[in-house]
């Protein structure tokens, strides 16, 4: 399937910035599982960007502006060709051992309500366990935007049952951990099937090492697993190590960050620009 | 007068030392003591205690009685370190690289891989010269005559080097007649090593004049007398992560004459602190990108990202077997025996002794987080057997060391007090280099093991004869 992202973040600043300095996560990878076409990063105002990659394999960008502003939009837009690989991660060059991801993170630390909630996943293969684990966070903890702020821990949404995709994740990751599977944050885009292209804010979920599987993704937020409406952006240890943009602004007072992003399907694009033109 | 107390014998290389002692005034001692605490207030020199409500700044208590190690002793030390630090090196960029050392199975990868004090972010990454280990200070207890053993490694951002110098500044004034009666190694030249070591450390764009600073987390950190000091010394700039910035991934410094690149921070800011693009988002330390510029190769930080793992007291514990790995050769200096307490056998053992042992936090440092079996009460041994029980991954553990002794001056006599010793060693791809001497921490309480100034521990000059 054919999806298109158009992703925009603008900060706007009461006092002008006379410096931005951003590191950007952006840039989804090509994988078996999704081949990324023109994929372009723009900025409003002048910017020097730097191209990297982190030891997590994610494409990184630093971005540093030319001159005093008092607004920063970073757009990126561009074309991801998916197919359905049953969740499982494949043609993704892993830098690090999947035991790094058994550590523990402020944001993903189990308190003994994860850890109870951890236990009640039960014995069996580490897949169906996962299974299990993801359908209980489904069922219980509530989607709900603004229960939660993005410093909020995995312990704090669990303590409330509600939250958002990067709650469930969290979350998600806190009690796999718990069960010695390595787990990580995944943050990227999600092509709606209810036919809604405009979204609030990119989505996250989580994967976990299985043995002689890889790393295999988990959608708690929806209780599914990874298919071909997604497109994997980025990941880390936890929701901070995969956010799409960190940064830092000098000068610049009462910053407001907005967000705009459309997910389309291609196809349906098409569809719809051809019935425009017909009528 | 040096070795067990009560001894009769004198180590050959005080007997000078003894003699002048001899001849001596009687309240002589007390005299320097009271002016080197003058001189040392007048200076400046402080220590910030953490925990210490009643006051912000303090003297560690400077002891003039001197510390002395032979020439052939130092040789076989120095020899020891360098092969240490050398392997420690080795094995930060063996951990952060190919990993042999983990599929070898010479350290279990767990421990490596899940211990908070390993960078993922550095997974991959190769410093300027392949140097993670710029400067680090080797804690040394003597436990007998056969020589000195390793109680732990410091290679994050080891401190006391002030203290090694402005010792030796002091005794030079207070007596000046004692360094003319013996051949003393000078430690004075450090600075000028560090200088060098760093300048060898720099990308090599930098060319032969590199721009070098100093990274201080500012005045409320504990060791800023000594940041200071440094930067003082080695003639560069002290600077706060408001004084850099990052702009197409190289580091620059604010000056009067606008932007100036920098191409080597000695940072005294830890790992979690230095880029709150990287790490901690909460930090105004750091300095937003300067991870970016360093994987760029446009900076050497020193000592490197993440070399905290090879300090930690669990894979201390596995030094002898990486050293052997690493350099091909056994440990020169040993380990002091240690019980790893994730291993049930051990742990078993080591709760059932815990009035005789030490117990430290694995992660722990600055003597806080420990238990001293022989000096805790029973609550204190009790409330430690619980958080053991709980954690047992977090501690080690080590027999009560029968740790030397040195004269120290206490009131109006000379007694013994325990003594530890921290050289530190300087690696760059120019070398590895020792200085010829240390801090010499002594414990001031009559059979006190701890050293740690933190727990009301002093210092000493420590004297390296030249022959």
């Amino acid at each position: 399937m054919r999806i298109r992202i158009d992703h925009e973040t603008r900060y706007a600043y009461a006092r002008p910035a006379r410096f931005i300095v951003q590191t950007l996560r952006l840039t989804p990878r090509s994988t078996e599982g999704q081949q990324v076409r023109d994929w372009r990063i723009e900025t409003d105002v002048d910017a020097r960007i730097r191209r990297s990659e982190d030891a997590f394999g994610n494409i990184v960008h630093s971005l540093y502006t030319e001159r005093p502003t008092d607004s920063l939009t970073v757009r990126v837009t561009g074309e991801v060709a998916t197919v359905d690989t049953g969740g499982v991660l494949k043609g993704f060059p892993e830098r690090l051992s999947p035991l790094v991801f058994l550590r523990d993170t402020p944001l993903t630390h189990a308190d003994p309500a994860l850890r109870e909630l951890a236990g009640r996943v039960g014995d069996g293969d580490p897949l169906s366990r996962l299974h299990r684990l993801m359908s209980l966070i489904h069922g219980e903890v509530t989607f709900m935007v603004g229960a939660t702020t993005p410093d909020h821990t995995a312990a704090d949404a669990w303590a409330q049952k509600q939250g958002v995709c990067q709650d469930h994740a969290q979350i998600f990751i806190a009690c796999a951990r718990r069960l010695g599977i390595p787990a990580r944050y995944v943050s990227g885009h999600l092509h709606r099937r209810d036919g809604i292209v405009e979204q609030d804010a990119a989505h996250a979920w989580a994967e976990a090492h299985v043995e002689n599987l890889g790393w295999v993704g988990f959608d708690p937020a929806n209780g599914v697993c990874p298919t071909e409406h997604y497109v994997r952006v980025a990941c880390g240890l936890d929701a901070l190590g995969a956010t799409p943009i960190r940064g830092t602004s000098y000068g610049g007072a009462g910053e407001r960050m907005t967000v705009a992003l459309r997910v389309r399907h291609m196809q349906q694009t098409q569809q719809q620009q051809q019935r425009q033109g017909w009528s | 007068m040096s070795g067990t107390p009560g001894s009769a014998t004198v180590r050959k290389s005080y007997r000078t030392l003894a003699r002048w002692l001899e001849t001596a005034p009687p309240d002589l001692l007390q005299a320097r003591s009271r002016q080197a605490e003058l001189f040392f207030r007048r200076m400046g020199v402080t220590f910030a205690v953490y925990g210490d409500v009643e006051s912000n700044e303090r003297l560690i208590p400077f002891d003039v009685v001197p510390r002395i190690i032979g020439a052939a002793e130092w040789e076989h030390l120095e020899k020891g370190l360098k092969q240490r630090v050398s392997a420690l090196n080795a094995f930060l960029k063996d951990i952060y690289g190919p990993q042999d050392c983990i599929k070898a199975g010479i350290v279990p990868a767990d421990l490596i891989l899940t211990n908070p004090h390993y960078r993922p972010e550095m997974q991959g990454r190769r410093p300027p010269g392949d140097i993670w280990t710029h400067i680090c200070g080797v804690d040394l207890v003597r436990t007998g005559e056969d020589g000195f053993l390793v109680l732990e490694d410091n290679c994050r951002t080891p401190s006391g080097v002030s203290y090694m110098l402005e010792n030796r500044e002091m005794m030079m004034r207070l007596f000046p007649d004692l360094f003319a009666e013996h051949r003393i190694r000078p430690v004075e030249t450090y600075t000028d090593m560090l200088l060098a070591s760093l300048r060898a450390s720099a990308p090599e764009h930098a060319g032969a004049d590199p721009t070098i600073v100093v990274l201080t987390p500012g005045p409320y950190n504990s060791a800023y007398y000594e940041h200071s000091f440094l930067a003082d010394k080695l003639g560069v700039e002290l600077v706060e992560g408001r004084d850099l910035f990052v702009n197409d991934d190289i580091v620059f410094m604010r000056t009067t004459e606008g932007p100036k690149q920098v191409d080597v921070v000695y940072r005294r800011v830890d790992d979690d602190w230095l880029d709150p693009l990287t790490f901690r988002p909460d930090s105004t330390v750091g300095v937003p990108g300067i991870m970016a510029a360093y994987a760029a190769g446009n900076v050497t930080l020193t000592n490197a990202v993440g070399t905290g793992v090879a300090d930690d007291k669990a894979v201390y514990t596995y030094m002898p077997e990486i050293i052997r790995f690493f350099s091909g050769g056994d440990p020169i200096l040993g380990n002091v025996p240690t019980w790893r307490c994730r291993e049930p056998d051990a742990l078993k053992e080591v709760l059932d002794r815990l009035p005789e042992l030490v117990v430290k936090e694995v992660g722990g440092s600055g003597g806080y987080g420990m238990l001293v079996g022989p000096a805790a009460t029973k609550a204190e041994i009790e409330d430690f057997r619980k958080k053991l029980e709980a954690d047992p991954d977090d501690f080690i553990a080590q027999p009560t060391l029968s740790l030397s002794t040195a004269p120290t001056l206490c009131g109006t006599e000379l007694q013994s007090r325990h003594v530890d010793l921290r050289p530190f060693v300087l690696s760059s791809p120019a070398g590895v280099r020792v200085a010829p001497g240390g801090l010499t921490r002594v414990a001031l309480k009559a059979g006190s093991l701890v050293v740690n100034s933190s727990q009301g521990g002093g210092t000493k000059d420590t004297w390296v004869l030249d022959d």
